[in-house]
């Protein structure tokens, strides 16, 4: 394979104010391979790339690019060099087309004309595999197909270099394999591609060689195939770290929450929630599988009393009075205070549960302001930021930064670490790892764990279906908003979920059968009379 | 008749409007919400005039250079206060509705001070002197029709173009990236703060042709310029009536104009019993902002993502801001 080297840095640093996100870093990229770059969150990966990419400028350091040294001081200049990045939070305009968005920025003195743009923008969809519609806005696109018109962005230009962050993050599996298979087509095609993830198996899966960085600093580069998990794990951590969920046995109180036969529709007036039946009891944790978006959220939020329901009922189970409360005529603020937490974390992981541009101590506070009377009391959240931060080690320059100056994983932990400092009846975490690296992931773990030793009914929805099987007791499988299994998390296997989760497509399927079949009851009845 | 004269009466106000919205959506299309148009409107009617009291001093009297260099220079001034406003809010990143508020009280201030200096001679008003060239070709018009110059006329003109850069270019494309999502447009190569920049200047130049095209098209008095102000907050409400497309703007600002001076001709259109132009003109002239609030609650309402202003109107950008 021609080993040319595509993409050279040396010695590149980059400061923030007294902050080191980038110690002289070097890296080296060659052509047609596939280079997965792995660090824990805030170690700087993002931001080197934002270096090669024109976002950021290096404070010192040098960039060579086929050989030739560069000097990159804005994207344009980045595209100038067959640079392009796809960044983890898109960035698209809403309310253009793909292909709108494709072309804006580009100058290579042509007559603007849709048509042609659709028309290649078709061409490289079929080169390399994607499904696209040139012609769709933006808002009205899934992730994973703004994704795909964040790639083609990047190729139309003309890109030789292609930097992912971490662009599996919001992706089901599916669309993730897809996603690979289009990056593998990419490097065969001699394009070198960068990509960081947190995933280690998508490492260990995708790539030709890992590059790690550590606290700003390239601690070393191996090739995939002769690097292990725990290995890598090692020169992220820079320590030996036991990747074990602890799972303890469930405590075998009583039910702590019943849902049955709950109904819900969304705000398009699509069900979305069908049936739903299960319970869960304190001293345990119920695992949520299934695709994304198949009613997961609605149900967390029906049950938080933020999702108005249709039918069927919500009951509470008072641990200490034995009484049981009906949750459907609660209001959300109501069901808060019973001890029923949800803490949620969505694809941008600031949207619900934090305000990003207040402090810790504030964001405490949103959850204890309405007990205060007239002068708000700032002592005990402030108490309880500092807290959180010394026990969960979130990185921070202290309780009076702003959060959404923190790193997406320091956000979760704040965020998570709240709900739980009230010592929950029924916690329910959705994806409270999105985004996380392990060591931190690992830390959220088991604080679930450890809220279910205290008794409390954990649900926990997940994307990993081996953490699932690690850490639950008991998985439900969701799918297309029915309840199609629910398994003991000690005895069930991947593949048991697997089929499970997709049993989505059958229900499909099914309707359809059913549907052609009224149709030929027809034709048939019509042709008797 | 009379209701010609308020046809015709009507589409040369609404040409004011238009100047002024076209601009003002020029401006918002780059994400900046620009509420200093009333008075950037007024300092391009000042800067005008003071062009043509000038010339007329000077003792030049070609009517071709009069509404050319008239034009050029309530342009130029009117972009001069864009470009205060674009530094105050685009580089120093000042708060884009304190500063727009702050431009409109300035050049509101501003023009009066030249204006009052301009109108005060005894020998009458010498700009007025150009008014025959600004109302080419129908200066000779005894009616409003005298209103309905090609100078006026322009303001369509202008908006259509504006239109057709906007929606259908590569300048047009990118200038909307800039207004809806500035990130992603920065990212995507484009010069942010050039286009801002451009986006402003330019915006109020055209709002600024606006201002002078009322006091020698519409009202053609030495008291023409009192009321461009509030012109000028007309023309923003229009922005939001024509969904931030000039080429609705045409319409809408014809039908601001129909509404605006209603109070004045209904009456004698149509008898109605007991109606007194004296309070009833000033219930007229709200009627373009019940209007406008009429379809702000309708757009709200249909929630089309096209019809909703720039995404990211009114913030600040920052390249390294996290």
């Amino acid at each position: 394979m021609d080993k040319s080297v595509a993409l050279d840095l040396k010695k590149i640093t980059k400061r923030f104010g007294n902050v080191v996100a980038n110690n002289e870093v070097d890296l080296t990229v060659y052509k047609g391979e596939i280079l997965a770059i792995l660090g824990e969150n805030g170690c700087g990966k993002t931001t080197l790339m934002n270096m090669i990419a024109g976002i950021y400028y290096p404070d010192a350091g040098h960039i060579y690019v086929n050989g030739e040294e560069v000097v990159i001081r804005s994207p344009k200049d980045a595209f100038r060099h067959g640079i392009g990045m796809i960044h983890q939070h898109f960035k698209l305009v809403d309310i253009f087309s793909a292909s709108e968005n494709i072309v804006l920025g580009i100058k290579d003195g042509k007559k603007y004309n849709l048509k042609d743009v659709n028309k290649r923008v078709l061409e490289i969809s079929q080169r390399y595999g994607f499904n696209i519609d040139p012609t769709k806005k933006i808002y009205e696109m899934s992730v994973s197909e703004k994704q795909t018109v964040e790639i083609i962005k990047v190729l139309y230009r003309g890109a030789d270099i292609l930097i992912l962050d971490e662009p599996t993050a919001v992706l089901t599996p599916q669309e993730t394999e897809k996603l690979f298979n289009v990056l593998r087509k990419m490097r065969d095609d001699g394009k070198s591609i960068i990509i960081i993830t947190h995933k280690l198996h998508e490492v260990l899966s995708l790539s030709d060689r890992v590059a790690v960085l550590r606290k700003g600093e390239h601690i070393g580069s191996v090739k995939t195939e002769e690097t292990s998990e725990n290995e890598l794990t090692e020169m992220m951590v820079g320590k030996k770290i036991e990747l074990n969920i602890e799972r303890t046995d469930c405590l075998g109180l009583g039910e702590r929450l019943i849902v049955k036969d709950l109904n819900c529709f969304n705000e398009e007036g699509v069900k979305i929630l069908h049936d739903v039946c299960f319970s869960v009891r304190g001293g345990e944790i119920l695992g949520i599988a299934g695709i994304a978006g198949s009613g997961q959220r609605e149900l967390l939020e029906a049950i938080a009393g933020l999702q108005p329901t249709e039918s069927g009922e919500i009951t509470y189970i008072d641990p200490n009075e034995n009484t049981s409360i009906d949750l459907r005529t609660k209001n959300a603020a109501e069901i808060r205070d019973l001890g029923i937490k949800l803490s949620f974390v969505p694809e941008d992981r600031l949207g619900m549960g934090l305000v990003g541009n207040m402090d810790a101590t504030d964001n405490m506070m949103l959850r204890s302001y309405e007990k205060t009377h007239v002068f708000l009391d700032r002592k005990n959240p402030k108490k309880l930021a500092t807290k959180i931060i010394d026990e969960l080690e979130v990185v921070t320059p202290g309780v009076s930064t702003p959060v959404r100056r923190l790193s997406g994983g320091n956000v979760q932990k704040l965020l998570v670490g709240r709900e739980i400092s009230s010592a929950p009846k029924v916690f329910m975490a959705a994806y409270p790892v999105r985004g996380l690296d392990i060591n931190s992931s690992y830390t959220i773990y088991n604080l679930l764990t450890k809220q279910k030793q205290g008794g409390t009914a954990v649900i926990f929805v997940g994307e990993d279906l081996d953490v699932l099987l690690e850490l639950c007791d008991r998985i439900m499988v969701i799918a297309s908003g029915k309840i199609t299994g629910i398994v003991d998390g000690r005895t069930a296997t991947k593949e048991q979920l697997g089929v499970l989760m997709t049993k989505s497509t059958s229900i499909f399927e099914d309707a359809e059968i059913e549907l052609n079949r009224m149709k030929k009851n027809d034709e048939g009845g019509a042709g008797n009379e | 008749m009379m209701i010609l004269e308020y046809l015709l009466s009507a589409l040369a106000l609404g040409m004011t409007f238009l100047y002024g919205s076209t601009g003002e959506i020029i401006t918002e299309k780059a994400g900046h919400l620009n509420l200093g148009i009333p008075g950037v409107m007024c300092i391009g009617a000042a800067g005008g005039c003071a062009s043509l009291h000038l010339m007329v001093m000077a003792g030049i009297n070609i009517p071709v250079v009069w509404v050319v260099v008239g034009l050029l220079c309530a342009f130029l001034s009117a972009a001069l206060a864009g470009l205060l406003y674009s530094f105050l809010a685009v580089t120093l990143q000042s708060n884009q509705n304190v500063t727009g508020l702050v431009l409109t009280t300035f050049g509101v201030g501003l023009m009066k001070y030249i204006m009052f200096g301009l109108t005060d001679g005894d020998g009458g008003v010498p700009y007025l002197k150009t008014l025959s060239a600004f109302r080419f070709p129908f200066s000779e018009s005894t009616t409003s029709l005298q209103k309905c110059s090609i100078t006026a006329l322009l303001a369509v003109v202008i908006a259509l173009v504006t239109s057709f850069v906007l929606f259908k270019t590569k300048v047009g494309l990118n200038l909307r990236a800039v207004g809806e999502n500035p990130a992603t447009a920065d990212a995507a190569g484009i010069n942010v703060v050039g286009y801002k920049y451009a986006a402003t200047c330019i915006g109020s130049g055209i709002a600024g042709i606006g201002g002078l095209s009322y006091i020698m098209n519409c009202s053609g008095s030495r008291e023409g310029y009192l009321s461009i102000e509030a012109f000028g907050w007309l023309a923003i409400a229009l922005v939001i009536f024509a969904l931030w497309k000039p080429h609705l703007s045409v319409f809408g600002s014809f039908l601001f104009g129909l509404l605006y001076i209603a109070g004045s001709f209904i009456p004698s259109i149509i008898p109605i019993a007991g109606f007194k132009t004296m309070w009833a003109t000033p219930l007229f002239e709200m009627l373009p902002y019940v209007v406008t609030i009429i379809v702000l609650v309708i757009s709200s309402i249909k929630e089309k993502k096209e019809n909703q202003p720039p995404a990211s109107l009114g913030l600040s950008y920052f390249r390294e801001e996290r």
